[in-house]
């Protein structure tokens, strides 16, 4: 395999591990108002993601920066070009950061309260605007012959970039619910699992109508069928949560996004960001990435490091693996 | 020029909370092992203490490092796409290698609290600090590249600069000795940071043995870690200026306001007049101390502003080669003095505490201000490197104006260059507050079986 598909593809390894695992703790994060009825129910809630949300995000740094070192023209285009996207993200992220880590600083519920508001708006801007993001990098923009974005926010909010959005919005708030369900007990577990159903199906349809759509406008066989087996594994999802088989139904949410993005970059390949003013402005893997060389030593990296953190990662959730239950002493007080 | 100032203002921002990031990972670390290995409760209460103050600024630290990441490629795309094979791998390997390893381990730490058996727990400390300093030294590496670029071609095929050799890039001279110094600022940082708050709880807790104690304990510690580093720091920074006179002997030359070519050169000590070189209206000088400084010799010859500025005419093109040398002059004397002038107060409380005496009341304020003046140094410290080095953004290959985004709109800049810095202004008040509040609380009680989500847990009787 060409070194620069190689990275291509490692590049969606990073997406997935991205989407998979800061889905979750973006869902759980929307959800805070939804699903938790007081301050000790969303605590609860919060301590669920509490331990792995920041090794989640680290996820998309790490993609971001794998995209600096082989394909910088990409990298130059993307995040110059969806630029006030990028900045609500990042302003999105601050906010909520700071709302998870600082909130158990003080006791009032004042301030919980407002922390509490920090995470929800925080985990919905960015799980709405990576769609829009990613269903315009699919869909083609305008991009010149300097490789150069034409365009502002409003160019990235057209019909099928918020179909996109609304599609990972969705997507996500569904892996909240079955991750809340896997990690919680009583109440809130109830009150997810009895959520996960109408909301699923919605999220359903809207998913593969993105899907069918953007493999219309770039697509193969190939990524098509790979969005039905997507299609599918959120069916079975949705069915093994009805027979209360949480796991399988967290792995089934957890293995949809996972190939909805396959599906997304198989319909790319070869392209990385199609232009829509003309495809020989387009960039593509070879035209955006960086020499043999660097990625070569990039590769080495790789392949010994991103074992071991999938090694720890994993390791993390294994300690962490016992449900969170709503503190009682709270709630008597 | 808005595309600098929001990088100028969102790294140093950033900047404030990384040294302490640093050190107090290390200095928690430091006081759990202690525990550890004695089981006193005291070094316990401080692992617990330093440990809230360390994960409330690494927070800010956390989400202001995601800017980070991103606006190479927001603010400065002709930047990356000039440099990307090379600036990248430094980036996406700190990626990898340390921001997965803090953060997860910190997870770990945060909420392993009695879940974690206890040599375990210790364990994920240690490997959170050693993420952190990972992330310094590929960071660093990336930023001496810009002011040392090495391991490198000009490939006239594809117009940018393309890596040749990524050891070269690893061990360049700059990031060698830049990394120790600023290792060793961050260490100076924290010292600062735990001699000042452990004084002032020393003195407001002079009447509680229980809590004075372990808090002389830290104070000394504090201090101690502030003059050994800070040692370190000017060891490390006048091998950094020898390298710096070889490499960038511009920014030497700006950094002392020498016009003029000396042999031997003075070091100016503070000048009042202006800094066009015209005129001094009062000025201390040493003679030969600069000569020393920059050259390891009291005779060595240090070229002035002004022949330089023909020597890159002469090698670059036309052109306006000399920074910005008021600042550039008040930076490196404001950085020096915020330093030196901690390292005495550093003194003066070792001096204080000796033979076990306690400093009068006065000394709180000296240790309500001492935390301050490293982070004041460090950030013009950055600011003294990087406007030194204009008007380059890669030393001698890419000028600063070259690196921004084309495309960028003016206002859009504006825009989220004033949002980031009403956001970044707003967090410093929430974060100097949280910092007061668990400050004034003082010790925690020794628990080593709970996590710190239940730190702070709401007042009872809130009816719910």
């Amino acid at each position: 395999m060409e070194l620069t598909t190689l990275w291509f593809a490692l590049i969606a390894v990073l997406w997935i591990g991205y989407f998979v695992l800061e889905g979750f703790d973006f869902g759980v994060g929307i959800l805070l108002h939804v699903i938790g009825r007081n301050e000790p129910e969303r605590r609860a809630m919060i301590r669920t993601i509490g331990p792995v949300w920041d090794g989640n995000e680290v996820w998309v740094l790490v993609a971001g920066g794998a995209t600096f070192a082989a394909f910088p023209e990409w990298y130059a285009t993307l995040f110059s070009g969806f630029y006030l996207a990028l900045f609500l993200i990042l302003v999105a992220l601050i906010l909520r950061g700071i709302g998870i880590e600082y909130r158990n600083k003080r006791g009032d519920l004042a301030w919980r309260g407002r922390m509490d508001i920090l995470i929800a708006v925080g985990s919905f801007l960015p799980a709405l605007l990576w769609g829009v993001a990613f269903a315009n990098i699919v869909a083609g923009v305008p991009i010149d012959a300097d490789k150069e974005f034409q365009g502002s926010l409003l160019t990235l909010l057209n019909p099928f970039g918020l179909l996109g959005g609304l599609t990972t919005l969705l997507l996500f708030v569904t892996h909240g619910l079955l991750f809340l369900t896997l990690k919680t007990e009583g109440e809130i577990r109830e009150r997810a699992r009895g959520l996960t159903l109408p909301v699923g199906l919605v999220t359903a349809v809207v998913a593969v109508v993105f899907l069918l759509w953007a493999n219309a406008i770039r697509g193969d066989l190939l990524s098509l069928a790979v969005a039905l087996v997507a299609a599918v594994a959120f069916l079975g999802a949705l069915l093994a949560a009805r027979l209360r088989k949480e796991g399988w139904a967290f792995f089934g949410s957890a293995l949809t996004i996972g190939l909805a993005v396959v599906s997304l970059f198989l319909a790319l390949f070869p392209d990385v960001m199609p232009s829509s003013l003309n495809p020989d402005w387009s960039l593509t893997t070879t035209n955006a990435a960086s020499t043999p060389y660097t990625l070569t030593i990039m590769t080495i990296v790789a392949v010994i490091f991103v074992p071991v953190v999938l090694i720890y990662q994993v390791w993390t959730y294994y300690i962490f693996r016992k449900r969170v239950t709503v503190p009682r002493a709270s709630v008597e007080a | 020029m808005l595309a600098r100032w929001q990088f100028g203002i969102t790294t140093v921002y950033h900047f404030l909370f990384v040294p302490l990031t640093i050190g107090l990972a290390f200095s928690v670390a430091g006081f759990q092992t202690a525990w550890y290995r004695t089981g006193k409760e005291g070094y316990l209460r401080l692992t617990r203490f330093f440990g809230e103050l360390f994960l409330i600024n690494f927070a800010l630290g956390l989400v202001t490092g995601i800017v980070q990441e991103f606006q190479f490629g927001m603010n400065w795309s002709s930047y990356s796409r000039f440099v990307g094979d090379i600036f990248g791998a430094p980036l996406a390997v700190e990626g990898l290698l340390a921001f997965f390893l803090e953060s997860t381990f910190l997870g770990l730490w945060i909420f392993g609290w009695g879940r974690l058996s206890r040599g375990l727990h210790l364990a994920t400390i240690w490997i959170a600090a050693i993420g952190t300093m990972l992330s310094a030294y590929f960071i660093l590496a990336a930023n001496s590249w810009m002011q040392h670029p090495v391991g490198y071609v000009y490939n006239p095929v594809t117009g940018r600069a393309e890596l040749t050799d990524f050891i070269a890039l690893l061990t360049n001279s700059t990031t060698l000795i830049t990394f120790p110094h600023t290792m060793a600022a961050a260490f100076m940082t924290t010292g600062a940071f735990l001699a000042g708050i452990a004084m002032y709880r020393m003195l407001k807790d002079r009447d509680r043995p229980d809590a004075a104690g372990p808090f002389r304990a830290a104070a000394k510690a504090g201090a101690v870690m502030l003059l050994v580093s800070g040692l370190l720091v000017a060891l490390t920074g006048d091998m950094q200026g020898k390298i710096m006179t070889d490499q960038q002997p511009m920014k030497m030359a700006a950094a002392e306001a020498l016009w003029e070519t000396e042999q031997p050169a003075s070091f100016s000590i503070l000048t009042i007049g202006s800094l066009d070189g015209s005129k001094d209206v009062f000025s201390i000088r040493l003679p030969y101390l600069l000569s020393f400084l920059a050259t390891g010799d009291f005779n060595g010859k240090v070229e002035g502003i002004n022949d330089l500025q023909k020597i890159q005419e002469a090698k670059f093109g036309p052109g306006d080669y000399t920074p910005n040398t008021a600042v550039t002059y008040w930076t490196f004397r404001l950085m020096i003095g915020m330093g030196a002038l901690a390292a005495a107060a550093a003194a003066w409380f070792l001096l204080r505490m000796r033979k076990g005496r306690t400093p009068a009341g006065r000394t709180v304020l000296v240790a309500t201000l001492l935390p301050f003046l490293p982070l004041a140094a460090n950030s013009f410290a950055w600011m003294f490197t990087e406007i030194g080095r204009q008007p380059w953004i890669v030393f001698g290959l890419m000028p600063t104006a070259a690196g921004v985004s084309p495309t960028n709109d003016t206002l859009v800049v504006l825009v989220t260059m004033v949002g980031f810095t009403v956001l970044y202004g707003v967090l410093a008040v929430v974060m100097l507050g949280l910092v007061i509040r668990r400050v004034r609380a003082g010790l925690p009680e020794a628990t080593s079986d709970r996590g710190f989500e239940h730190e702070a847990e709401p007042a009872l009787g809130l009816g719910y």
